[in-house]
Parts: C-alpha cells; structure tokens; sequence
C-alpha cells in the first residue's frame, strides 16, 4: 500500500530530477518548441515542493490534487495545465482514503492520463507527453508488483518513440517534417516522473 | 552577456517595475503579474483582458488604457500567464457587465485562459473568449494546431476597445473582436533569429544571408528559408500571401510590424513597398501604422497584417485610445 508520504517523497523527487534535468530538456524544446520546457517545469515542482513541505496533507489524492493545483498556477505554458490536469485529476480519482494499492493509482492514474489527452485534444502518436504517458499507465495496470518499472521503461521507450514522430499537436507542428528526428520535450519530462516513481518504489522497497 | 538585463530569472518582474515607473495611468502588480488600467473598473463597460508570454512587447501591457485593454496579464519569456493572473484581472475590471479574454492562439495561452475563464465564472464573472488566429504562414500545413496569433491582436483590441468604450454589451464587444479577427490576415518574415534570456543564444539557427518566410513570433518556422531577398521582394512575397488568403473587396487597416531589432528607417522603407504591392494590387489603404508592436525580443524581420475594414470598424479604430504604446485622438 502506498501512503501519503510515499507521494510527497515522488514529488519532491520530480522536483529533484527536473532541476538536474531542466537544461537538458530546454535543449530539447529549444530545437522544437521555444526554449523553456525546463525552466518552466523547475519553477513549478519547486513551488509543488514547497507547498507539500508547507502543508504536508494526510492523503496521497491530496497530495497529487494539490501539486497539480500548485503547476496550474506557477507553471504557465502548455505544460502547467497538462501537468497539473494530469496530478489533480489523478488526485482526484484517488479519493480520500489514506493509504491506497498500486492497483488503485494505476486506474486513477488512467483517468488523469485521459484527462490531459481531452485537454490537449490529442492522442498517441502525436508527438506529445501522452506519448510516454499513454503507454506508462498501461504497464502500471497491467503488471502488477513490478508495476513501477515496467512504468518506467514503457515511459522511457515511449519517449525515445517520439524521435521520429512528426509533430501534431502544440508549437513543434508548426515545424511539420522538420520536427521528425528530434525527441519530443514533453515525452521526456513525462518519462522523468516515472524513472523518480520507480527510483522511490525501490529505495521503499 | 549582451543583454540589458540582471539575471534571466527576473527579467519580467524589473520590466513591469519599469512600466509601473514610467506610466502612472497603470496600475502594475508585480508580484500578481498583471497591468490594469488606474481607474478600472469603469462603470457601465465591458472589460478587455488579454495576455501572453513576455518578450513581444509592447503587447500586451503597452496596450492597457483608455480606448483599447482594461487589463494585461503577462507571462513568462514565451510563455502563458497561469490562470490566477487572468482571474485576478478580470475581478479587477468587471464592472458587472462581464469581461472579454483576447487570446492567441497558442496552445498554452488557449489552454490557461479558458481554465481562468471557468475559475473566473465560478466567481461570478461573465466571461467571453475570443480567439486571434490571422498567421497565415501554417494553413497548408495538415496537422496544425491552427492558425498562430499574432499582428490582427492589436485591430482586435484596439477596435472591440472602442466597442466596449460605447457602451456595447459584452455579447457585441466580443462579436465585433471576432469580427474583426475574421477580418485580418498576418505573416512574418525573419532575418535574424531572437535569443531568449533564459537561453542566451539564439532560439532556432539562421544562418547569415537567410531569411525564415513565414516565422512565428517565437521564432516558430514557417513555410520555407530562402537565401537574402530585398525589401522589394519580401513585400511582393508576403502581402501576395495574405492578399491571397484575405481576399479584400473593400479598404483596408494596414500594420507593417518590426519584430524587434529592425530599425524604424528600414520598416519604412518596407512599408513603401507594401503600399505600392497593395496599390498594385488595386488595395485600397484606409489606414497605415508602421512600428515595433508585435515584437519577437531581439528577432530581425517584420511581419505584414492586414484587415478590411467597413465604415464601422474604421470609426472605432480612428476612436481616442490613450496607451503607452498607441495613443491619438485625446
């Protein structure tokens, strides 16, 4: 079962990853979007940390629920309301229980996916975070115990997935062809929340 | 370092103290991030409040007045405000007969603002959104998020401001803003590529002697590169582009943008060749506004936007505005 301070430990480790990560995926957003993906992300998991550290709450959807509120209004961009639809829906879908299974966050995980892939109005394939997202969720409802890392590699390979994707969606389509051969910005980053959730899962053990 | 700036992480907040310094008639919080005008809210009007990323200035702040927007919401280099900014903008300049959110298309800006605008009635506050979508530079492009906003902003706000300082209800304040972006048609040209702080170096690679046909004011590409065209031939290019796509029957407003680092001797220059592709053209010219408006940082370049206008549109966009960066008839 996962608590609450299982889930404060995932976001302030997010947070950790995206500001040792935040230059590498500017680079990447540099060569197909405007340059900020990192910048942007580092400001708003640096924010969700201080809110959790704030005011730790008690349940693990009221720590997703407030970090998603928390990028909707640090963030800006596209991503801050993806990201935090993403987390506050995921929160949501928890409910208010203390303590839930791996089998639980994978379904509300699914809804939070959902829900960016309606606010974004795109699907797998379009060269987006869902492309690492999409497939992470699957692997976590559908293998159990070592749900985490299949999480994991299947967000890993779904971003890797996106090099030679032509952008649909968001400012890299306005490159059409010339956005083939580069690694979509937000696949990565996505893919980064899920090497921390199964960097976590294991240092809990 | 040869940017006039501290350090990136503030570059944002020193600009607004910097607006709030020069422009009493505005009402700059900087920590809240947004730009109202001093006497908001007006009695009786609709309220006009747009925004997006910084670095294209003087939109949206050097609009905020008198005659055109009632509040300005500033993000990030590049990037969307965030909800609250926009919540917090429109409660500011409600006067009870609702507001309207002027929003680029951009995925980010579209997004934000229609989660404020849900945030914003749950508070009470009538909300209508209008979208600016005039970059014609991407309509071939199949999968597009649609067309980007860019240049018409400034006909849209200054015209649906007029609007809303007659008294229109917020229901025709909005249908004259879509009227009017209906109405105009923009593309872009780059020489040079912008840099932004946080990156300090250039955004995308142009090399010396190529010019971007089409860019976004991001630096977004658009339809090809060619090797060094002149003034001349960049007119014929673009106003042919948007002429193509507009199709005007009657006169119309013209704007001939800098994107930020060409110099006023030679937007002119261009202009004159705009104006002789139109007369060329047999497009008639009611008005011309020629400047920096619409900017991309230090980006190189100019775009075109042009917007036909009927009698009504015209007045409004001959009616008093009183901003920092556009101001006459007062």
């Amino acid at each position: 079962m996962l608590d609450s301070a299982f889930f404060q430990r995932w976001m302030v480790a997010v947070a950790a990853a995206v500001d040792e990560e935040a230059d590498r995926l500017t680079e990447l957003d540099s060569a197909i979007g405007d340059a900020d993906h990192g910048s942007n992300l580092r400001r708003g998991f640096t924010a969700v940390a201080s809110a959790l550290d704030k005011e730790p709450p008690t349940t693990p959807g009221a720590v997703l629920a407030l970090s998603g509120r928390t990028l909707i209004s640090t963030v800006g961009g596209a991503s801050g309301p993806l990201y935090g639809t993403l987390l506050r829906r995921t929160g949501k879908a928890l409910g208010e229980g203390a303590e839930v299974s791996v089998a639980e966050f994978a379904a509300a995980l699914r809804s939070g996916v959902d829900a960016v892939a309606r606010l974004g109005g795109a699907a797998a394939g379009d060269k987006t975070m869902l492309d690492a997202l999409i497939p992470a969720a699957e692997a976590l409802t559908s293998s159990g115990d070592v749900g985490f890392t299949a999480a994991r590699d299947a967000a890993e390979s779904g971003a890797l997935a996106t090099v030679p994707l032509q952008a649909r969606k968001g400012r890299a389509s306005y490159l059409g062809e010339r956005s083939i051969g580069h690694q979509d910005p937000g696949a990565t980053s996505a893919a980064l929340l899920f090497r921390t959730l199964a960097d976590v899962a294991e240092a809990a053990g | 370092m040869r940017m006039l700036i501290n350090v990136p992480e503030t570059v944002v907040d020193d600009a607004l103290r910097g607006i709030a310094a020069a422009h009493p008639d505005l009402a700059v919080d900087v920590a809240n991030r947004i730009v109202v005008r001093r006497d908001a809210p007006v009695a009786g009007k609709v309220g006009l409040v747009s925004g997006g990323g910084s670095g294209h200035e003087p939109l949206h702040a050097g609009f905020v007045g008198p005659g055109m927007l009632s509040a300005a919401c500033p993000g990030e280099v590049f990037t969307s405000p965030v909800p609250d900014q926009m919540v917090r903008a429109a409660a500011a300049v409600d006067s009870g007969r609702g507001v309207l959110f002027v929003v680029k298309n951009y995925t980010g800006d579209v997004l934000n603002f229609d989660m404020a605008a849900e945030l914003a009635g749950e508070e009470g506050i009538r909300v209508e959104r209008v979208l600016v979508n005039d970059d014609v530079a991407v309509t071939d492009s199949l999968y597009t998020a649609g067309r980007r906003g860019t240049g018409a902003t400034l006909f849209v706000e200054k015209i649906a401001g007029a609007a809303a300082d007659e008294g229109a209800t917020l229901e025709r304040v909005a249908e004259v803003a879509r009227k009017v972006n209906d109405s105009a048609r923009s593309f872009g040209v780059a020489l040079s590529a912008c840099s932004t702080p946080a990156k300090g170096s250039p955004t995308f690679e142009l090399p010396v002697g190529q010019l971007e046909l089409g860019v976004g004011i991001h630096g977004e590409p658009g339809r090809e590169r060619r090797a060094a065209m002149t003034a001349r031939e960049i007119a014929d290019y673009a106003v042919d582009v948007v002429l193509e796509d507009l199709r005007p029957t009657g006169p119309v407003l013209a704007l001939v943008n800098g994107m930020g680092a060409t110099p006023l001797l030679e937007l002119y220059g261009f202009n004159a060749e705009v104006q002789r592709v139109l007369s060329e053209r047999g497009v008639p010219v009611a008005r011309t506004l020629v400047g920096n408006y619409v900017t991309s940082l230090d980006m190189a370049g100019c775009s075109v936007t042009l917007c036909q206008v009927d009698e009504e549109m015209l007045r409004w966009w001959d009616a008093p505005v009183q901003t920092a960066a556009l101001r006459w008839g007062r």
